[in-house]
C-alpha cells in the first residue's frame, strides 16, 4: 500500500490510463499549464504534452460538448470541471447529449467519457459554489454517477470509469483533495462500479454515507461505539447504479437505517435510498428510515450558518439514537 | 477564386488622458474579406462533376422532395407523430455538399431538420421512413424519430433536437479526426436561429483555437421558427460571425446546387489543411417550421418568389438547356423516385413496432445495467 493524497490517487489513475491507452486525453480549465486549479493534474502536461493535456477557455458548455464529439468519434476523453458548480452551464451537453444520444441513435454511438471534478460544500463560498449534484445527475438514465470518499476508492473507481464505455459523472471534493489514505499498489487496480463498501460492520443501525458524508457517518458510529452500540457503516461509492443489495442486506440485519447526504433534502440521494428501503425491506424495519441532509436552503456564507447548513456528525448521531429509540 | 465581399470596420479608441497609455490614440482599422459564391456563376464542369454525377444529384434532390411530401401526407394520416420539420426548398444544400465530401471518411452532423441530409449521405428511404413511423427497422430503431436520424455507417452523427447543442459536438468530432490523424473533416449544419446560442460561439472559438478540421455551415432559411433573421440578428450578415474567432467566412446561394458544391469544395479543402471555417448558405424553406406552423409570419408573395428559384427546377432547367439530358430521361427519374418513396411507405408500414422489452436497450453499453424497475 502507498499513502497518497486524494488528488494524487486521482492523478495516478489518469496517468496510468493515459499510459495504457493513447486515446485517453485530459481537457479542462487550467489542467495543463497551471497544473490544475487544485493540482490534481500536476505534472501531466510535462509527461504527456499539449496534445493530450489541454487547457480550455472558460467555456464549459463548449468543451463538454467537444468531449462528447470526441467520444462519439472514437476517443476516451476525461473532461475536468474546475468544480461541478461550473458545469451547470454545460448541463445541456451532459443531460441532453451524453445521457440521451446513445438511446436516440438506437445504440449506434457510445460515449466513453468521464466528466470529473470537485462537488459539494467547499467552505464559505456562498450558494453558487457549494452545490451537491449526486442526486441531480442520477436522475438521468444514460449517465453513471460515482462519488468518492477516499484515495483508494478514487483510484480504483476512476480507472474503471475511464475504461467504461458509458458516460460517467465522477464526483470528488475540494475539502478532501489533501486527505491522505492507503492506496492499493496492485497492478491495474480496478474497483467495479455499482458495489458498495461496508466500511464497518455492526448490528445496531445501518448508516449510509458517500463522499464527505461518509466521514460524518464514521464519526457518528464512533460516538455510538462510546455508548456501547456497534453501527454498520456503508459507503455506496456509486450512486447510479446503486448497490441496493448491500444496503438491503444490512438493513435486514440492523432493522434501522440513517442516510447521510450533503444534498438538499428534496429528491436527494437520501430520499431515493429511504424509498427503496421501505419498498424492499418494510417488514424488517423497526423504525422509519431517517435522513440527515443539508438544510432546504441555498448554502449561506456566514460561518455559523454554513456549519448549521451542513449535516454534522452530531446530527447523524442523534438521528441514529432516534431510530434506536434511545 | 470566388469574388470577395469586403467590409471595412473602424474602431475608434479614446485618446489617453494622462499620456502614459501604450494604446494608440489613432483609430484601429480592421479590414474583413469574405468569399462569395453567387448563384448562376458555376457550371458543372467547373466543379469536376460528371454527367453521371448530375443525374445522381438530380435524383437525390428529387428523392428528398418526394420523400418529405409523402412524409407530410403520412403525418396527416397519423402514421407519423411528434414533430416533423420539413427540408423542402433546401435540398441543394444537402446534395451540393455531399458531392464535396469524401463519404465514409468525413463526418456530418446537423440539427432536427435532418431528413434531406440523411438521404443525401446515402441512407435508404426505407430506414428513414421506418424511423418516422417509429418502427424497429428505422435508422434509430424507432428510438429517435424525425429529429434524430443517425447512421454510424454513413458517419452521420445525427439529427439533434436542441438548437445549437450539436455545434460543440461537431468540434469534438473534428478534434478526434485531428487527434487520430485520419484525414477526415467534420461538417456541422445549423440553422440561422442557432447562431444566437452561446454554444455556437464557444464552439467556433474552440475550433479556431485548436485548429480543428471543421466547417460550420449556417443554413439560413430566413426564419428561426417564426422569427425572421432581421428580427433576431443585430447584423443579419451571418457569414461575418466567424471573424471574431479568426475564422474565414463566406456566403453561398442555397438555391443553386453548384454554388453550394463549389463553396463546400473550397471549405472542405481548408478543413483538410486544418483550418476551420464558416459558410453561410442562404436558402428558403417552403413549409412551416414544423407541421403545426401555418407560416403566417410571411406573405404568399415572398414564398412564391422563392419557389420561382426552386433548386430542383433550376437544376432541371440547367440539365435541359445544356442538353445533357432529354426530358424523357428526367421523367423516368421522377417516376423511379416516386416509386422508391411509395415503397418506403409500404416498408415502414410493414416493419414491426419495437418490442416493449426494447425500452431498456441502448441506454447503456453495459448489458446488465440494474435499472430501477419501480
Amino acid at each position: 500500500m502507498a499513502t497518497l493524497q486524494l488528488r494524487e490517487a486521482i492523478r495516478d489513475a489518469m496517468v496510468e490510463e493515459m499510459d495504457r491507452d493513447s486515446n485517453v486525453f485530459l481537457m479542462g480549465e487550467e489542467v495543463a499549464d497551471y497544473n490544475g486549479a487544485y493540482k490534481v493534474s500536476e505534472g501531466m502536461l510535462e509527461r504527456f504534452g499539449e496534445r493530450r493535456v489541454i487547457d480550455t477557455p472558460i467555456s464549459e458548455n463548449g468543451f463538454a460538448g467537444l468531449g462528447l464529439g470526441a467520444a462519439m468519434n472514437g476517443l476516451r476523453p476525461i473532461i475536468e470541471f474546475m468544480t461541478w458548480n461550473f458545469a451547470f452551464v454545460a448541463m445541456d451537453q451532459i443531460v441532453n447529449n451524453a445521457a440521451k444520444i446513445r438511446y436516440m441513435s438506437g445504440g449506434q454511438f457510445s460515449f466513453p467519457i468521464v466528466f470529473r471534478g470537485p462537488n459539494g460544500a467547499a467552505g464559505q463560498l456562498a450558494a453558487t459554489h457549494n452545490t451537491t449534484v449526486e442526486a441531480l445527475y442520477s436522475c438521468f438514465p444514460g449517465l453513471k454517477v460515482i462519488s468518492v470518499s477516499n484515495p483508494d476508492d478514487a483510484k480504483g473507481l476512476l480507472k474503471s470509469a475511464i475504461r467504461d464505455n458509458d458516460p460517467v459523472v465522477f464526483l470528488e471534493s475540494e475539502f478532501m483533495y489533501g486527505m491522505r489514505g492507503e492506496v492499493s499498489e496492485a497492478e491495474d487496480y480496478l474497483i467495479s462500479m455499482g458495489q458498495a463498501r461496508i466500511a464497518q460492520e455492526g448490528d445496531a443501525v445501518t448508516i449510509i454515507g458517500h463522499n464527505k458524508s461518509y466521514w460524518r457517518a464514521l464519526e457518528a458510529a464512533a460516538m455510538l461505539a462510546d455508548d456501547g452500540y456497534q453501527a454498520e457503516v456503508i459507503d455506496p461509492r456509486t450512486i447510479r447504479p446503486f448497490d441496493w443489495e448491500a444496503v438491503i442486506r444490512s438493513v435486514k440485519k440492523t432493522n434501522r437505517c440513517v442516510v447521510v447526504d450533503e444534498s438538499n433534502p428534496f429528491a436527494s440521494v437520501a430520499a431515493e435510498v429511504a424509498f427503496q428501503i421501505q419498498h424492499r425491506a418494510f417488514d424488517w424495519l423497526d423504525a422509519p428510515v431517517r435522513r440527515v441532509t443539508a438544510k432546504d436552503t441555498p448554502a449561506p456564507y456566514a460561518r455559523n450558518l454554513m456549519d448549521h447548513y451542513l449535516p454534522g456528525a452530531e446530527d447523524v448521531y442523534r438521528a441514529c439514537r432516534e431510530v434506536m429509540y434511545l | 477564386m470566388a469574388p470577395m465581399i469586403d467590409t471595412l470596420d473602424a474602431v475608434t479608441q479614446p485618446a489617453s488622458t494622462n499620456g502614459q497609455s501604450s494604446v494608440s490614440a489613432d483609430s484601429i482599422k480592421v479590414s474583413l474579406s469574405f468569399s462569395h459564391y453567387p448563384g448562376g456563376r458555376f457550371a458543372h464542369v467547373d466543379l469536376g462533376l460528371s454527367v453521371a454525377d448530375l443525374e445522381e444529384m438530380y435524383r437525390n434532390m428529387l428523392l428528398q422532395r418526394r420523400f418529405e411530401e409523402r412524409s407530410a401526407q403520412m403525418y396527416g394520416k397519423q402514421k407519423i407523430a411528434g414533430f416533423l420539420h420539413l427540408y423542402i426548398g433546401q435540398e441543394a444544400i444537402s446534395t451540393g455538399s455531399a458531392y464535396a465530401l469524401e463519404l465514409g471518411v468525413d463526418s456530418v452532423i446537423t440539427a432536427y431538420r435532418d431528413h434531406g441530409l440523411a438521404l443525401a449521405l446515402g441512407m435508404s428511404s426505407n430506414e428513414c421512413m421506418a424511423e418516422l413511423f417509429g418502427r424497429q427497422d428505422g435508422c434509430s430503431k424507432g428510438k429517435g424519430g424525425s429529429m434524430h436520424f443517425f447512421s454510424r455507417e454513413k458517419r452521420f452523427f445525427g439529427g439533434h433536437g436542441i438548437v445549437g447543442a450539436h455545434i460543440p459536438v461537431a468540434a469534438g468530432i473534428a478534434f478526434a479526426h485531428k487527434y487520430k490523424g485520419d484525414g477526415g473533416v467534420c461538417v456541422c449544419y445549423l440553422g440561422d436561429g442557432a447562431v444566437w446560442q452561446g454554444a455556437f460561439h464557444e464552439a467556433l472559438n474552440l475550433a479556431s483555437l485548436y485548429e480543428l478540421p471543421v466547417i460550420f455551415v449556417i443554413e439560413n432559411n430566413q426564419y428561426a421558427m417564426g422569427t425572421s433573421v432581421d428580427r433576431s440578428a443585430a447584423d443579419p450578415n451571418l457569414f461575418k460571425q466567424g471573424a471574431s474567432y479568426a475564422m474565414p467566412g463566406a456566403l453561398a446561394d442555397g438555391m443553386d446546387v453548384f454554388s453550394v458544391c463549389r463553396a463546400m469544395q473550397d471549405h472542405v479543402a481548408m478543413a483538410r489543411e486544418g483550418h476551420p471555417s464558416l459558410l453561410e448558405i442562404r436558402t428558403y424553406r417552403y413549409r412551416g417550421h414544423s407541421m403545426s406552423d401555418p407560416g403566417k409570419y410571411r406573405t404568399k408573395a415572398e414564398l412564391d418568389s422563392h419557389k420561382n428559384e426552386d433548386p430542383i427546377l433550376r437544376l432541371k432547367s440547367y440539365l435541359l438547356e445544356q442538353e445533357l439530358f432529354a426530358i424523357e430521361t428526367l421523367d423516368v427519374i421522377d417516376e423511379e423516385v416516386k416509386t422508391e418513396v411509395l415503397e418506403s411507405v409500404e416498408f415502414a408500414d410493414n416493419s414491426p413496432l419495437p418490442p416493449l422489452e426494447a425500452i431498456y436497450d441502448d441506454v447503456y453499453t453495459q448489458q446488465d445495467f440494474p435499472f430501477l424497475l419501480i
